[in-house]
């Protein structure tokens, strides 16, 4: 009898020593949906960067809507999770469950998005810098194109929109000082294919085919593709007679890309997780601050990277 | 005490117990304090509307522009305390004011122009949603010292969790709810309406002024609905609570409240807003399923409680043919 209960004690405590000395750590991830291709590879990266770090993540899809977040981290709290990472809907109305979190030492990490709130209310926030990524897709430009005369016709996003006005603005800082290069005309493709099409055909029709376009600057790949399609229906060549270069390097654009028909891209890496779980373990672990803000690398893809190889590892991610 | 009347409502209080059970057994943090809490103070502004809801269906007719009255109201609210610097009180009643008289002209538009409580409200949907937007499209933040106060208010519990003014709020709205259904003349009336209109309008019920009192109150509790959630994110955003309307239907109708009108008790509805939030805390504490599956599983308590209903509206009417039969 007695024998039995010790043998019972020693598992009992065997199996409450293993709980600890497993390092493994249990994050909630609170998303905000999948409206998008992007945000559905998002989600796949966070899982994948999760599982190669043996996190246990557990994944809430909050439908598009902020009540679904705000119920989804209360009860992360509930479940005394280790961290939370939250891609905020929208930027408001965040504190007091941020303050709840907080008071129960749950480091939260936003991603993708920043919020209206406190600093001290998060460890830190991963997003991209809108106007770096305009920027970069310029400094390529001006780099390709040399001292040649170079007019730009520019595909904006949905007008009024944060990317649309900040990739304006970084690229145009860009191409700044260098007078060979000018946008001739720019207008609003919604970011859709579709749009970018009709935007594109009617630019070529204004501006007479190739001698006057140089090169399109989308703000992001959809319009691109869809520029290039109405460059291949008005006889031109996209790629080499008029140059394409656009933001998010989506899987569709390396096809492109691949035969020639894009030049560069500037990816809006889909892995906001991968350095938001490293700021995480140097915190938890070394009790290292991170910056309030980790900007994730703006990457230029052109067709020197092997589009097709980076198109295989793209594709099924879920964009 | 059981009659088969509330039958659906005791079918729908063991489901939420036998189902809180099975969560305990897999998730044993789900017996705490801290997610009871959460249970009351994430549902409170649907289970706030959810009670107006119970009125509206009780009396056989439906409201379904409280999702967007609730969106309207957290806009307005905002708009006036952290734009215009109105005191957040001052607020609070402008905006009840509005939605009870919102509520209330509907209520008159079904009763005496004769058109479905469906097309009414559907028409209210659109016209609270079109106004939010027209206030503001952006999310507004609050900011004020009443508001900071209200939301910092609550007791704890042992073991960390909180009973926060929302959940007080919508548990002070339930018991006045479940005794104005029960206890008063009004209560009864809409009972009577939606029992059969015509036979009440015969025994002397005044089915008009109960007809505008029901949307005025559901239109009241959209506004109370639409503070706390107002409180619950110290913002304002028109796109909001979409279709918050559709889960309170699905609350009043697994909560075991007849469809078609005349039977079901309020405390139902609360236990049909429980098992709401359980299911998506469960979804949280697993991790890995779908979000989704919340939907589903409603529409599938959904089926099962009209299902049920039916069966035992069959089969009192069946008992009461039977009775006349030996009668004569």
């Amino acid at each position: 009898m007695n024998k039995a209960l010790a043998a019972l004690t020693v598992a009992f405590s065997a199996c409450l020593a293993s709980g600890v000395s497993a390092q493994s750590l249990t994050v909630g991830f609170s998303q905000i949906g999948s409206e998008s291709g992007w945000r559905a590879a998002e989600t796949t990266v966070t899982k994948q960067e999760a599982e190669k770090r043996g996190i246990d993540l557990k994944f809430a899809d909050a439908q598009q809507k902020q009540e679904n977040q705000i119920k989804a981290i209360r009860g992360f709290i509930a479940q005394g999770v280790d961290a939370i990472l939250v891609a905020p809907v929208v930027a408001t109305g965040w504190e007091a469950v941020l303050k709840e979190a907080k008071e129960e030492e749950i480091p939260v990490i936003l991603l993708d998005r920043q919020i209206e709130a406190p600093e001290d209310l998060y460890l830190t926030a991963v997003t991209s810098d809108q106007v770096h990524e305009g920027k970069v897709a310029g400094e390529w430009l001006v780099k390709d194109v040399g001292d040649k005369e170079c007019n730009v016709v520019e595909l904006q996003g949905t007008t009024g929109s944060s990317p649309a006005i900040n990739r304006k603005k970084g690229f145009e800082e860009a191409i700044a000082g260098h007078d060979n290069i000018k946008i001739t005309r720019s207008q609003t493709g919604d970011f859709t294919r579709t749009k970018g099409k009709e935007v594109m055909e009617s630019f070529i029709k204004a501006e007479g085919g190739e001698q006057d376009i140089c090169a399109v600057y989308a703000h992001n790949d959809d319009m691109a593709v869809g520029a290039i399609q109405a460059i291949k229906e008005a006889g031109l060549k996209p790629g080499s007679e008029i140059k394409i270069v656009s933001i998010d390097a989506v899987p569709d654009i390396f096809k492109a890309m691949a035969d020639g028909e894009a030049n560069a891209t500037v990816e809006l890496t889909p892995n906001m997780a991968g350095p938001a779980f490293d700021a995480l373990e140097a915190y938890l672990n070394d009790k290292k601050e991170p910056p309030k803000w980790i900007q994730t690398e703006s990457k230029l893809y052109t067709a020197a990277d092997d589009p097709m190889k980076v198109y295989e590892s793209k594709k099924d991610l879920g964009y | 005490m059981i009659s088969t009347r509330n039958l659906p409502y005791l079918a729908a209080l063991a489901i939420f117990l036998l189902a809180y059970a099975a969560c305990v057994l897999q998730f044993p943090n789900m017996l705490s304090t801290r997610v009871l809490g959460n249970l009351l103070t994430d549902n409170a502004f649907l289970g706030i509307a959810a009670v107006g809801m119970t009125f509206v269906i009780l009396s056989g007719g439906i409201d379904l522009s409280i999702g967007s009255v609730i969106a309207f109201t957290s806009v307005f609210v905002a708009v006036m305390v952290g734009s215009a610097g109105v005191n957040p009180l001052i607020a609070f009643a402008a905006v009840l004011a509005i939605s009870t008289s919102f509520g209330a002209v509907m209520g008159l538009m079904i009763r005496f122009l004769g058109i479905p409580p469906f097309v009414v409200t559907l028409a209210g949907m659109f016209l609270a949603r079109g106004a939010a937007y027209l206030i503001s499209t952006q999310s507004v933040p609050i900011s004020h010292p009443v508001i900071d106060a209200i939301q910092g208010f609550y007791f704890r519990f042992p073991g960390g969790g909180r009973l926060t003014a929302m959940a007080m709020l919508m548990l002070l709205v339930f018991v006045v709810g479940a005794s104005v259904a029960g206890r008063t003349r009004f209560g009864a009336n809409v009972y009577a309406v939606g029992g059969n209109p015509q036979s009440a309008e015969l025994m002397g019920v005044p089915v008009g002024r109960t007809t505008v009192g029901i949307y005025a109150l559901s239109g009241f509790l959209s506004g109370l609905s639409g503070i706390a959630y107002t409180l619950y994110t110290s913002s304002g955003y028109s796109l909001a609570t979409v279709g918050v309307e559709l889960d309170a239907i699905a609350a009043v109708v697994i909560g075991g409240t007849l469809l078609t009108g005349g039977a079901g008790l309020v405390a139902g509805t609360f236990v049909g807003v429980l098992i709401q939030g359980l299911i998506q805390t469960y979804i949280v504490f697993d991790g890995t399923l779908s979000s989704w599956w919340t939907k589903i599983v409603i529409g599938l308590l959904l089926f099962t409680f009209i299902v049920l209903q039916r069966g035992i509206v069959w089969y009192s009417d069946r008992r009461l043919a039977e009775g006349r039969l030996k009668e004569a």
